[in-house]
């Protein structure tokens, strides 16, 4: 084991440089805060993810930007276990209506300022899932939505890029 | 009426009728007679149960011997809503007969357990299946669920979920513990029901095509191979060769990126966070070969009936064989890392046991099966091509722990490499047309004819069924998608019994159930 990090340390990093916040992201976000009085967060967020009837296909690329290549706690952002630690949800899943309630108190339990992320063409629109008898449809017809990352599932360059622009925005509010 | 332990199509053959047009193994109808003797049959001998589903007014029932590894469908009409309860005879039934309650509103006469399992009382229809569903008051908030009674002096309830505190998919746990240990678990699942069956109904072959490769995302090849090759069946359509290995390839890529990552997990829920960041390189490594060669991390949509969407890109064969070659070198040194940890051991051997005799009673498949002494597989047993000409070994354990389910999975990883490298090796060629253009692997699925199929396709998780009916119009009469999941969760509950409350993520994470898979 102290080979393999002996080794590590000599092979330089293996994560992928950063890329630039979503400009679309950004657009999209900037729209939304526009007015809006928002507490500054500081250079960091705390996410908490909620699976509203994902295929389970999104939390693996949610996975994959907390590995060491994409890396994403290096920008301040981070998964948080409670809903009350956290300035994010990031919601994947058509919202199934068995998991509605859940994620309307998950949402309460959130402290302000908050935002909504919907995470993946499902969140986003309800996707190949959209007008069955089990799901309410996209995210934003049970709570509100300050951005969206469309993709099935989104890539995890795509969803960083998207995490950054919210950083950013965050960052710049008053 | 009373039939003798006889072989499987000895007894299906007595008992019912076969029905035309199902493929490739025999369905048979039968009376309430005939079904009651069937139970009788199976509360006394060791057939594994590998489906029970309903459709409006009929419920069907896959049973499979082990030993011969004969496959058949009993069908029983239920033109009053009832049936014998098989859950009854057989536990592994209990629960896919409260979903044929909930989605069909066929009652399970004689069930040992009544209560809903997917419907949480919110949808705003019972039975949403049913040839006349029933509109119902859809309340905001879900009905009251009573969980087991449990008593006893000095124990306490934990709830857990649905939401959880990773980043995993949604359902209720209950323990009941005493002090640290836990002396019951409840599972409370169908948070994520997204009605998959229900969309997939009145759908073209190819459309529904989505929706099986969404069953569960992590198993979406699985899901899409299983699904396309009961299409198949059910049409009698004979993909491609160059597909058939192009989708191999793909289902082992799949196997081995969630092998990994599950190692990775396990040993972070063990608090070794080291080998979660070596395991999630590795992982990240399979996922942008097949990036790089089908054009999707996941590889979905990938595979569809009558072959594959996409070809390997160009440069895609000689990846995989760098891909394999990598993964030889950077591999092992982890496993004797986690061999050599005495930490790590400490948390997983002997943890979350699960007996020999309880995977049988459920017919556990997968590394749940593996661990505990099943060595099931699907592209065995059945087998489907290009197994039958691949060489690859079935690791089994009798241990039955977390520490027996790791291993399974990084024997499979090896065995998986293997098959990698065979696959890209002998794969058929390219073919060219005269035009020396390079058509796609696909055959057309005509849609002038109705058929039955059914098919099972072995997923990192296990034994994947899936069942379909198409119409003469080529659309989707019924489907019926079966994840491994089914039989692997309610032995959770048993594996976690006696252990601590902290060990439940490790042996959660050794499992790896799916939730999506199980909800439908
Ligand atoms: S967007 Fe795609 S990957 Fe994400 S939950 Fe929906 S179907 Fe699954």
């Amino acid at each position: 084991m102290l080979k393999h990090i002996l080794k590590a340390l000599t092979e330089g990093p293996v994560t992928m440089p950063g890329p630039a916040p979503s400009p679309a992201a950004l657009e999209e976000l900037g729209q939304r805060v526009a007015g809006a009085a928002r507490v500054r967060l500081g250079r960091s967020l705390a996410i908490r993810e909620v699976d509203a009837g994902s295929c389970n296909g999104c939390e693996l690329e949610i996975h994959a930007i907390n590995n060491p290549v994409y890396d994403l706690e290096r920008f301040g952002i981070r998964f948080v276990a409670s809903p009350r630690h956290a300035d994010v949800l990031l919601v994947t899943g058509p919202v199934t209506k068995n998991m509605a309630e859940a994620l309307r108190r998950t949402l309460d339990a959130t402290p302000d300022p908050k935002w909504v992320v919907a995470c993946g063409d499902c969140a986003v629109s309800g996707g190949v899932f959209a007008g069955s008898y089990a799901c309410v449809g996209p995210v934003e017809a049970v709570v509100p939505v300050d951005l969206r990352i469309p993709g099935c599932p989104p890539r995890p360059e795509d969803l960083l890029s998207a995490l950054l622009a919210l950083l950013e925005v965050a960052d710049a509010s008053p | 009426m009373h039939v003798e332990e006889d072989s499987l199509h000895g007894v299906l053959g007595r008992i019912g009728r076969p029905v035309a047009d199902h493929r490739p193994w025999p369905r048979y109808t039968t009376t309430p007679d005939g079904w009651r003797a069937l139970l009788d049959t199976l509360a006394g001998n060791r057939w594994t149960l590998v489906g029970l589903w309903g459709e409006p007014g009929a419920v069907h029932v896959a049973l499979r011997e082990d030993l011969s590894g004969d496959l058949g469908v009993v069908s029983l009409d239920c033109p009053d809503g009832r049936f014998p309860s098989v859950g009854a005879v057989r536990p592994a039934a209990i629960r896919p007969e409260r979903v044929i309650r909930d989605l069909f509103g066929l009652v399970p006469e004689g069930a040992p357990d009544g209560r809903p399992w997917l419907d949480h009382g919110v949808w705003g229809v019972r039975a949403p299946l049913a040839a006349a569903p029933v509109p119902a008051a859809a309340p905001p908030l879900p009905e009251p669920y009573p969980v087991l009674p449990v008593e006893g002096e000095g124990l306490h309830q934990i709830p857990v979920g649905p939401v959880h505190a990773g980043i995993i998919e949604p359902g209720h746990f209950r323990f009941t513990a005493n002090g640290e240990t836990v002396v019951r678990l409840e599972e409370r699942l169908g948070y994520v029901h997204k009605g998959i069956e229900g969309l997939m109904r009145g759908r073209t072959v190819a459309d529904a095509a989505r929706l099986a490769a969404r069953l569960s995302g992590d198993s979406t090849v699985a899901g899409s191979l299983a699904y396309a090759r009961a299409v198949e069946a059910a049409l009698e359509v004979t993909p491609p060769p160059r597909a058939v290995w192009l989708r191999a390839l793909m289902a082992e890529l799949e196997r081995i990126a969630n092998h990994l990552g599950d190692i990775g997990a396990i040993c972070n829920d063990a608090a070794f966070a080291f080998m979660l960041a070596e395991m999630g390189r590795l992982r990240e490594a399979v996922l942008s070969t097949a990036d790089a060669c089908f054009g999707h991390r996941l590889m979905m949509d990938r595979i569809v009936p009558g072959g594959v969407a996409v070809d390997i890109a160009p440069d895609g064969p000689a990846r995989v064989l760098e891909l394999a070659a990598e993964l030889r070198r950077r591999f092992p040194p982890l496993v004797r890392i986690y061999d050599d940890k005495a930490s790590l051991q400490d948390r997983t051997v002997g943890t979350g046991t699960v007996s020999v005799g309880l995977a049988n009673r459920f017919g556990a498949g997968g590394h749940v099966g593996r661990a505990s002494g099943r060595g099931g597989d699907a592209r065995r047993s059945p087998s489907y091509p290009p197994y039958d000409d691949l060489e690859f070994e079935v690791p089994v354990l009798t241990e039955g722990d977390v520490n027996a389910r790791v291993w399974i999975r990084i024997r499979e990883v090896e065995q998986s490499l293997g098959l990698l490298e065979q696959i890209v090796r002998r794969m058929p060629g390219v073919p060219r047309d005269v035009a020396g253009t390079t058509p796609l692997p696909l055959v057309p699925v005509t849609a002038d004819r109705a058929g039955e199929g059914m098919a099972l396709v072995e997923a990192f998780r296990g034994e994947m069924l899936v069942w379909v009916r198409v119409g003469a119009d080529g659309t989707v009469d019924r489907c019926h998608l079966r994840d491994a999941s089914w039989f692997q969760w309610p032995l959770l509950e048993a594996a976690i019994e006696g252990n601590i409350v902290a060990d439940f993520p490790l042996c959660n994470k050794s499992f790896n159930c799916s939730y999506s898979g199980h909800d439908l």
